[in-house]
């Protein structure tokens, strides 16, 4: 699209634009030029400037079991995270756009959990599932030693994977419900005619109307899960216990910041780079494809 | 709406409470474990209503997790954050939408990749760079073979440290420019035959005709820049000056000795008192939030 | 007030060529009206006038200035918008008052042309209102005050009433007249509605396919159509046309399908022979009994009120009468047209453009009754 009306001040357009550019290439291309620069290049041990290896960082994180255990932490993370806010929210967004009174009081509260930070969910849920107080530890007291993410991988790897979707849920509900709403009342009321139910409906007329949406929220759950789970796994787990919530964001920072291997740190991000990336592209061509739709 | 038998009525407000539930719960659990004292809170089941200790762990978090100085800091960041995105990106999508020249797409495209890749997934070289910002063109500067020495400008315990990276992305300018693309070219052509020039035109007509994209842009970069926590926790070294609220999460958890547990009420005063400021604004300005929240598509 | 001189101005986008070399002269204190289907070109004819498109060849004066490089701010032009372009978020009077603001005038001497152009409009009651709390017709009047406060030396109109209902843009033809009467400003006016063209205009510029096709005044487009483009569009319905061949050894043109009209030979003289296409109006026909005049098949007829429209098939073309009688056919039915000689006019088939050879009549009045449009 462009506009028919324009300025033709060249000089105020590049002022403009200027201060945009500037902070982009300083904090965008010239970090993601440089994680390129370390991912094919090693620092000698004794000084001097870096060499070029090629794909010897890729291979040697490629090699290590360790980093294939993060991927697969990862990936379960990513889809079970996804799936569960995903359901959760549709759910909800379905009956609320059912109008009944006091649905308002719904709409209004459901999406407070995405106002919280990763490290405060984090927090928050690390008390709650606690095995020795909190919310969730009256479980042990019934079964002992059945609950506890500090000890049992697969404990903590369910502890983040609430956390997350709880966090999400309130995302997701949003644009659910706006998709709904935007779906005209007269091809439900078209549907009732039709002698459909409640519920036939919402699968036959509304669930396939909202699809778009849905397949747009899977990609931003799955990339909110690579990102911004951070926070959640650094106050909850640590990564531990023995790497079974080893996310690779986590793992990066952990690699790159503790381990101080930045050409190490850099071949993973490389990595998840091309996964996000990957994942975006998805999302633009369906976005150019809601934008055909409307 | 159609068909409303009170069995179906009954099952929806049943499925709409569970949700309220499941979705408030762990907010209550927060507010009711830091509103009790030390041995209440590790009671196995723990109480489920408040009791009267909150102003006291809050008074005794607010003092541990120093957050005289951390909230100061955090809402610096957030505020600066939010102005100056909501003004770049203000500046850059009239650049791109309302002048005509040929790199326009170019720098558009530019732009816009940034939403790809966010700053967790490129966070160590974008710390090597707050190390020195000046150094992309320094490194610039030499490889054209212009022998000019830039003073380093290390970001690293700064606020424009904290600041200026979370500004470097296209979130608002893509805003923006799908709104300024709705403005119909009538209202320019109109501006200009009453001879507005470019500024004029931005300041006078385009500008307040974007105040709900602003404060709906607003809302979402304040609670997204307070929320901000792996960043601060790598540029911020000098945590006694520079620390955000975020930050203090961290420290705040371990317990006072080993195999003892966790002063959970303190800790979970300190969380309310770390989410409280973005969940009060959503609640407050709840309406450009979700707006928010739907028109920058993250 | 001031004359406009357009020469040989063209407008290309990319390989499209959208305004083919027009020429016009407007003079000052003129209203003029360029009319033509959409997409001939004449809202960007407009639009180069008023500095929002760029020239790409050719010439435009205002004033007896050239004004091709100048700014929209430096011309001297006012405009109203079809969708009138009013700013959402400032008040009426805000709205009208910009352009002194921003040509720096002083507050109290804006607020007083403010209101003095909005007495004269009737908007007094309405300065605070936004843009949003007004009906269609006072946008309108805003866009009107907005474009008259400047005293611009000339008012551009694009299509400014096709957004209203049809009572009120008679309404507000009248009233756009009247703003002419009285200021005396050189107007240009966009149309594709040719009674809006007929009713304002004091000259009419027919636009086709980026061309002008005719200027003149309203009674000599309708009276003396320069080619069938012309003929078809203006007058409701348009001009019937009968193919046919020429011949000026006996003043007739022998249509297809046997039949012959005869044509005023004398006007006609130097007409050469061949295909042609012969015209009448629908008013001019007179209904006769068949076998009298041209027979045609009746098919159906709209009801005006005062006068139906017959729709027949003249050897497979559609002819349309007007009658004044109520006399009803059935389909199918034939009846008879006789058409004055002094009433057909004559096109070449091959151009489309009017006969030529034709004497001009010097000041001969051809139309019997222009009301009828």
């Amino acid at each position: 699209m462009e506009k028919r009306a324009t300025f033709s001040n060249l000089w105020l357009a590049a002022a403009l634009v200027a201060p945009q550019l500037l902070l982009v290439f300083v904090f965008f291309y010239w970090p993601s030029g440089e994680a390129l620069y370390w991912a094919f290049t090693l620092e000698p041990p004794f000084g001097g400037s870096n060499q070029w290896v090629g794909f010897l960082n890729f291979s040697t994180v490629f090699s290590d079991a360790k980093y294939w255990a993060s991927v697969r932490v990862s990936l379960i993370f990513a889809l079970v995270a996804t799936v569960l806010s995903l359901a959760i929210a549709v759910l909800l967004a379905l009956f609320v756009d059912r109008r009944l009174p006091g649905h308002q009081v719904y709409k209004f509260t459901y999406f407070l959990p995405y106002a919280l930070a990763a490290p405060a969910v984090g927090l928050a849920f690390r008390f709650i599932f606690a095995p020795d107080a909190g919310f969730v530890s009256a479980i042990n007291r019934a079964f002992p030693d059945l609950w506890n993410p500090a000890l049992d991988g697969v404990d903590a790897l369910a502890l983040i994977i609430m956390a997350q979707a709880w966090k999400m849920a309130g995302y997701n509900f949003v644009f659910f419900l706006a998709a709904l709403q935007s779906i005209p009342r007269t091809l439900v009321e078209a549907g009732a005619m039709d002698g459909a139910s409640v519920l036939r409906r919402m699968r036959d007329i509304q669930l396939p109307l909202i699809a778009p949406t849905l397949f747009f929220l899977i990609v931003i759950n799955i990339t909110d899960s690579f990102v911004d789970s951070f926070g959640i796994v650094d106050i909850t787990t640590g990564g531990g216990p023995a790497r079974a919530t080893d996310l690779m964001v986590y793992k990066i920072y952990s690699d790159g910041f503790q381990g101080k291997d930045y050409s190490l740190a850099a071949a993973q991000s490389i990595v998840l780079m091309l996964l996000v990336v990957a994942l975006t592209f998805v999302q633009f061509r369906f976005v150019e494809r809601r934008i055909h739709y409307t | 709406m159609i068909e409303r038998t009170p069995v179906l009525d009954a099952v929806t407000h049943a499925v709409l409470i569970s949700g309220l539930l499941l979705l408030l719960m762990p907010l209550w659990i927060v507010f009711v474990a830091a509103s009790h004292d030390f041995q209440t809170v590790n009671q196995v089941p723990m109480p489920l209503w408040p009791g009267n200790h909150l102003l006291e762990n809050l008074s005794l978090a607010w003092e541990r997790g120093n957050f005289d100085r951390v909230m100061l800091n955090s809402l610096i960041v957030a505020v600066g954050v939010t102005v100056g995105k909501i003004v770049i990106a203000a500046l850059s999508a009239f650049s791109i939408v309302y002048f005509s020249y040929r790199l326009r797409m170019v720098i558009f495209w530019m732009i816009f990749i940034t939403l790809m890749l966010p700053l967790e997934v490129r966070i160590v070289p974008t710390y090597a760079v707050a190390a020195d910002a000046l150094r992309p063109f320094q490194a610039t500067l030499d490889v054209l073979g212009i022998p000019l020495d830039l003073p380093e400008w290390n970001l690293l315990n700064t606020y424009s440290g904290l600041i200026l990276p979370l500004i470097a992305t296209a979130t608002g300018t893509f805003l923006y420019r799908q709104f300024f693309l709705t403005v119909p070219d009538e209202l320019t052509e109109a501006a200009k035959m009453d001879g507005a020039g470019p500024i004029r035109f931005f300041l006078e007509v385009l500008m307040p005709l974007s105040k709900t994209n602003m404060a709906a842009l607003a809302t979402i970069m304040f609670v997204w820049s307070w929320n901000q926590y792996l960043w601060p926790l790598l540029v911020v070294t000098d945590h006694q000056n520079f620390a955000t609220a975020t930050m203090q999460l961290q420290k705040i958890v371990p317990g006072p000795a080993f195999g003892e547990p966790p002063i959970w009420n303190v800790a979970m005063a300190a969380n309310l008192i770390v989410l409280a400021p973005p969940v009060l604004v959503t609640i407050l300005l709840q309406r450009w939030f979700v707006r928010g929240l739907i028109s920058t598509d993250k | 007030m001031a004359e406009i001189a357009i020469r040989n101005v063209r407008k290309t986008y990319g390989k499209l060529q959208v305004v083919h070399g027009v020429d016009l002269a407007i003079g000052a204190g003129e209203f003029v009206v360029i009319l033509g289907p959409s997409g001939c070109g004449k809202s960007t004819l407009l639009r180069m006038i008023a500095g929002l498109e760029a020239i790409t060849a050719g010439e435009i004066a205002i004033g007896g200035e050239v004004v091709n490089k100048r700014e929209p701010r430096e011309r001297g032009c006012a405009m109203v918008f079809q969708n009138y372009a009013l700013y959402p978020h400032m008040t009426v009077a805000e709205n009208i008052g910009y352009a002194l603001k921003v040509a720096g005038l002083a507050k109290a001497e804006r607020t007083a042309r403010v209101a003095a152009v909005a007495a004269s409009i009737g908007l007094t009651d309405f300065l605070d209102r936004k843009p949003g709390q007004l009906s269609g017709g006072q946008r309108q009047r805003v866009a009107m005050g907005r474009a008259m406060i400047r005293e611009p030396k000339v008012f551009l109109y694009d299509e400014p009433l096709s957004n209203l209902d049809a009572r009120l843009r008679v309404a507000m033809r009248v009233e756009i007249r009247k703003l002419h009467q009285r200021l005396g400003t050189t107007t240009l006016f966009v149309t594709h509605d040719q009674v809006e063209a007929m009713t304002l205009a004091d000259r009419i510029v027919v636009m086709n396919a980026g061309k002008v096709e005719q200027v003149g005044t309203p009674q000599e487009v309708y009276g003396r159509p320069e080619s069938l483009f012309v003929a078809g569009f203006i007058g409701t319905p348009g001009l019937n046309l009968l193919p046919g061949t020429l011949d000026p050894a006996a003043g007739v043109v022998h249509l297809e399908g046997g039949r012959r009209l005869a044509y005023d030979r004398q006007r006609w003289a130097g007409a050469p022979a061949g295909r042609v296409l012969a015209g009448f109006r629908a008013e001019v026909a007179r209904l006769v009994r068949p076998g009298q005049g041209l027979d045609a098949s009746y098919e159906f007829a709209e009801e005006l009120g005062a006068s139906r429209l017959l729709h027949g098939s003249l050897g497979g073309t559609v002819v349309v009468v007007s009658v004044a009688d109520g006399r009803m056919l059935q389909p199918g039915e034939t009846f008879g047209i006789e058409v004055a000689p002094s009433e057909v006019h004559l096109f070449d088939a091959e151009t489309g453009r009017r006969l030529p050879g034709e004497a001009r009549p010097s000041s001969r009045q051809s139309v019997p009754v222009l009301e009828a449009v």
